[in-house]
C-alpha cells in the first residue's frame, strides 16, 4: 500500500494541510466563477473530448504528419521510446554547460534535470514556482502550481537563504527577487528547453501556454531551442486550438484568457532560435493507448482542475502519489504509464468531483475502477461474499446469522481489519430483525 | 402493477427502519409495494473494489426485470444500477419525477442539515430533489451545511484501505455538521451515514438519519 503509507506521513504535517486547503480552495472557487460565465461550457468540453478522441484514434498518422510539417519548417524531429532515450537525445544536442527551462511536465516525467546534471549541464528552472522547488532541492507537488505546498513565509525564508536578503513575505517583493535573479540567465544562456501544451499535426507548430512571460523569454532569446513533447500532445488541425485555448486557462488558473501563449513553427530566419529540435516521447504512452477504457487518460491537457477539487489531494498533497503526475489524473496515468503505482487507483472515494470539472471529460472514476487490481489477500473473502450474495437463500440465512453475530460488535474497538474503521468511527448496532424478516412477518 | 422495492443489502441488515419508512411513504401515497425476497446485493462494492460484480448485477436483473419501476433508498446503489437498468429510481426521483409529488405529508419537528452524497449528486444528478421533499415536511427546520458537496470520505473500501485520509475528510465533514447545531444530519445513503454518524457519535454530535425516515415521520 504505497499511497496509504505516504499519505499517513503527509497527514501529520498540519502546515502542509493548511497550505493545501487554502490554495486548492482559492483556485477551485476562481475556476468555478469563470467557468460559470461561459454559456456553452458543456459544448466546449464535448468538443475538447471529441478532438482528443480523434487524435488518439489517428495518432500514428498524425505523428508522421507533424514530423513532416515541422521538418519542412526547419525543425529537427527526434523520436524517443522512453525516458532514458529522451534524456540521452537531449543531452547530445546541448553544447553548453547551462540551459534555461520553461516549466514542463514531460521533462519532470523523464527526469531530465537530473540526467543533464550527471552530464555536467545545469538546468535552470525559470517558472517562479519551479524555481522555488529547485532552490529548495524539493520536488513539485502539483501539475500547475509546483510549490503549492509552500506558503509565503516559507518562500521568503528560502529566497533570503539563496538568491536575496532582507525580503518580506509580500508576493510582489518575492517575485521581484526572482525576476532579478532570472533576468541575467535569460540574457546569457544560449540553449532553451521547453515542453509543449499542444503540437499541431497539420502545421508542425508547437504551443506553450504560460502566465509569467518566462516561457516567452526561454522560447525566443536562446540560439537553440529543444522541446520535449509527449506524443499525446498532438491536435489534428490548427483550428482545434480555439477550443483548447478557451478550455485550458479557465480550468487551470481560473483566468479568462491565457497571458502568454507562444507558438512557433520550425525556424524563422533571423528571428528567435535558429536551431530548433523537437523530441517526441512515448515513455509508456502507446501501452496506454492499447487500453480502450484507460486511454482517455491520454486526453489530459494538464490543467490541474481535478487536483484542485479532489478531497484526497487536498488532504495529502502531491508527494504522497510518488509520481510526476499527482492527484486524480496521476492516479490513472501513473499506473498505466509505468505498470507500477498499483495503490494509486485506490486513492479515491470515487466522489466524481474530478470528472465534473475535467475540461475534456475524462471519466476518471471509471478508469480508477477499471485499474483497481484487488489485493491477493482479500480475494478469498470478497469472492466468498459474492458467492453468497448471488444465492438468495444462502444470502438470507447469512443476513440472519450476521444479525445474531452483531451482538458481539464492540462499537468502539474492533480487531483488524475492522480496527481500520473503529479507529475514528463507532459501529452501528443493527436492529432486532432484518428488513426481510419484518416484511415476511408483517405481510 | 406494484413497484419493486430494492432495499439494498446494507439497509436490509443494518437499517431496516429506512426500508420500513420507504414502504410507509409509498403506501401513504397509494403506491402498491412489492418486496421480492430473492433480491440480494447490486454488486457495486465488488465492481468498485476491482472484482467482477456483474454476476450480482445480473442477479438484480433476474429479480427486478419484470417490474415497471423499482425504488431504492440509496443514491449510490441506484447510480451503479442505472447504467444497466433504466427503470430503477432513487426514492426522491420516484416521488418527484414519476409520481410528481414533492409533499409526502411528513412531520418532523427538528433542526436538520442535509449532506448530498456524491454518487447521488454527481452520478445520478439528484439535484435538490431530496431537499424539495424535506422542505415540505411539517415542523422541520432545515439548515445549510458548509461545504455540503464535498465528499465525507467514506468511499466504500476506501474507508478501510485509506483509513487515515478517510478520517481526515470525515473530521472536516463532522466539523461542518457540528457548526450547523442541527439535531440530525440527513442523507440519501446509509453507507455514507454510517461513516458520518460513526464519527459524530465519537464527539457527541447530531444523529445521522436517512431522509426517508424524516419524510415518513408522522
Amino acid at each position: 500500500m504505497g499511497f496509504a503509507k505516504e499519505a499517513r506521513v503527509k497527514l501529520r504535517d498540519t502546515q502542509l494541510r493548511a497550505n493545501l486547503h487554502k490554495a486548492t480552495h482559492t483556485i477551485r472557487d476562481k475556476r468555478a466563477r469563470v467557468v460559470a460565465e461561459v454559456p456553452d461550457w458543456e459544448e466546449l468540453r464535448e468538443a475538447g473530448r471529441a478532438i482528443k478522441a480523434e487524435t488518439m484514434a489517428r495518432l500514428p498518422e498524425l505523428l508522421e504528419k507533424f514530423e513532416a510539417a515541422a521538418t519542412r519548417a526547419g525543425a529537427q524531429v527526434h523520436w524517443a521510446r522512453d525516458a532514458a532515450e529522451a534524456c540521452s537525445i537531449v543531452a547530445g544536442l546541448i553544447d553548453s554547460d547551462e540551459v534555461v527551462k520553461v516549466k514542463s511536465m514531460a521533462t519532470q516525467e523523464i527526469g531530465l534535470n537530473e540526467a543533464l546534471e550527471a552530464q555536467g549541464i545545469r538546468a535552470i528552472e525559470t517558472d517562479l514556482a519551479e524555481l522555488i522547488v529547485q532552490l529548495a532541492g524539493d520536488k513539485p507537488s502539483h501539475i500547475l502550481v509546483p510549490a503549492i505546498h509552500y506558503n509565503r513565509g516559507q518562500i521568503r525564508d528560502l529566497f533570503n537563504d539563496s538568491i536575496a536578503s532582507g525580503l518580506s513575505d509580500e508576493p510582489a517583493e518575492l517575485a521581484g527577487a526572482a525576476r532579478t535573479h532570472l533576468r541575467q540567465q535569460f540574457l546569457s544562456t544560449r540553449v532553451g528547453i521547453s515542453g509543449a501544451n499542444f503540437a499541431i499535426a497539420e502545421t508542425g507548430t508547437l504551443v506553450v501556454v504560460e502566465s509569467e512571460g518566462n516561457g516567452r523569454m526561454c522560447l525566443t532569446l536562446p540560439d537553440t531551442l529543444i522541446s520535449i513533447v509527449g506524443i499525446e500532445k498532438l491536435l489534428p488541425r490548427f483550428s482545434d486550438l480555439g477550443v483548447f485555448l478557451r478550455l485550458l486557462p479557465r480550468s487551470s488558473t481560473g483566468e479568462r484568457m491565457n497571458p502568454y501563449t507562444s507558438m512557433w513553427t520550425g525556424v524563422t530566419p533571423g528571428d528567435g532560435p535558429q536551431t530548433v529540435h523537437v523530441v517526441l516521447v512515448d515513455n509508456g504512452r502507446t501501452n496506454v493507448l492499447r487500453d480502450p477504457v484507460g486511454r482517455q487518460a491520454l486526453h489530459c491537457i494538464r490543467c490541474s482542475a481535478c487536483l484542485n477539487v479532489c478531497p484526497v489531494y487536498e488532504r495529502v498533497g502531491g508527494h504522497a502519489y510518488e509520481h510526476t503526475y499527482p492527484g486524480p489524473i496521476g492516479a490513472i496515468l501513473a499506473p498505466q504509464l509505468t505498470g507500477k503505482h498499483t495503490s494509486l487507483p485506490f486513492a479515491s472515494t470515487l466522489c466524481g468531483a474530478c470528472y465534473e470539472v475535467c475540461p475534456v471529460k475524462i471519466n476518471i472514476p471509471e478508469v480508477l475502477v477499471h485499474l483497481r487490481q484487488p489485493a491477493i489477500l482479500e480475494r478469498p473473502a470478497m469472492n466468498t461474499l459474492a458467492g453468497v450474495m448471488a444465492r438468495p437463500r444462502l444470502y438470507a440465512a447469512s443476513l440472519r446469522f450476521a444479525r445474531r453475530m452483531a451482538s458481539l460488535i464492540k462499537l468502539r474497538r474492533m480487531p483488524w481489519p475492522l480496527s481500520k474503521w473503529t479507529v475514528s468511527r463507532d459501529l452501528p448496532r443493527p436492529e432486532r430483525e432484518t428488513f426481510r424478516d419484518w416484511w415476511t412477518r408483517t405481510r | 402493477m406494484p413497484v419493486g422495492l430494492f432495499i439494498t443489502c446494507v439497509n436490509d441488515l443494518m437499517y431496516p427502519r429506512t426500508g420500513r419508512a420507504v414502504v410507509s411513504i409509498l403506501e401513504r401515497l397509494g403506491v402498491e409495494v412489492d418486496f421480492p425476497l430473492a433480491q440480494t446485493c447490486c454488486g457495486q462494492m465488488h465492481t468498485n473494489s476491482g472484482y467482477a460484480g456483474h454476476r450480482l448485477t445480473a442477479h438484480f436483473g433476474d429479480v427486478f426485470g419484470s417490474y415497471e419501476a423499482v425504488v431504492a433508498p440509496s443514491g449510490s446503489c441506484v447510480a451503479h444500477l442505472r447504467s444497466h437498468y433504466a427503470h430503477v429510481y432513487e426514492l426522491s426521483e420516484f416521488l418527484v419525477d414519476v409520481l410528481g409529488v414533492d409533499d409526502v405529508g411528513g412531520v418532523f419537528p427538528h433542526r436538520v442539515t442535509y449532506h448530498p452524497t456524491c454518487h447521488g449528486l454527481r452520478m445520478l444528478g439528484l439535484g435538490d430533489k431530496p431537499l424539495r421533499l424535506l422542505r415540505n415536511v411539517k415542523g422541520i427546520e432545515l439548515v445549510p451545511l458548509r461545504g455540503a458537496t464535498e465528499c465525507c470520505g467514506f468511499g466504500g473500501t476506501f474507508a478501510l484501505k485509506n483509513s487515515e485520509v478517510s478520517t481526515a475528510m470525515l473530521a472536516d465533514k463532522c466539523a461542518a455538521v457540528l457548526a450547523t447545531e442541527a439535531e440530525y444530519v440527513a442523507a440519501a445513503d446509509n453507507s455514507c451515514l454510517t461513516h458520518i454518524g460513526g464519527g459524530l457519535s465519537r464527539i457527541g454530535g447530531p444523529r445521522a438519519i436517512h431522509y426517508a425516515e424524516i419524510l415518513a415521520g408522522a
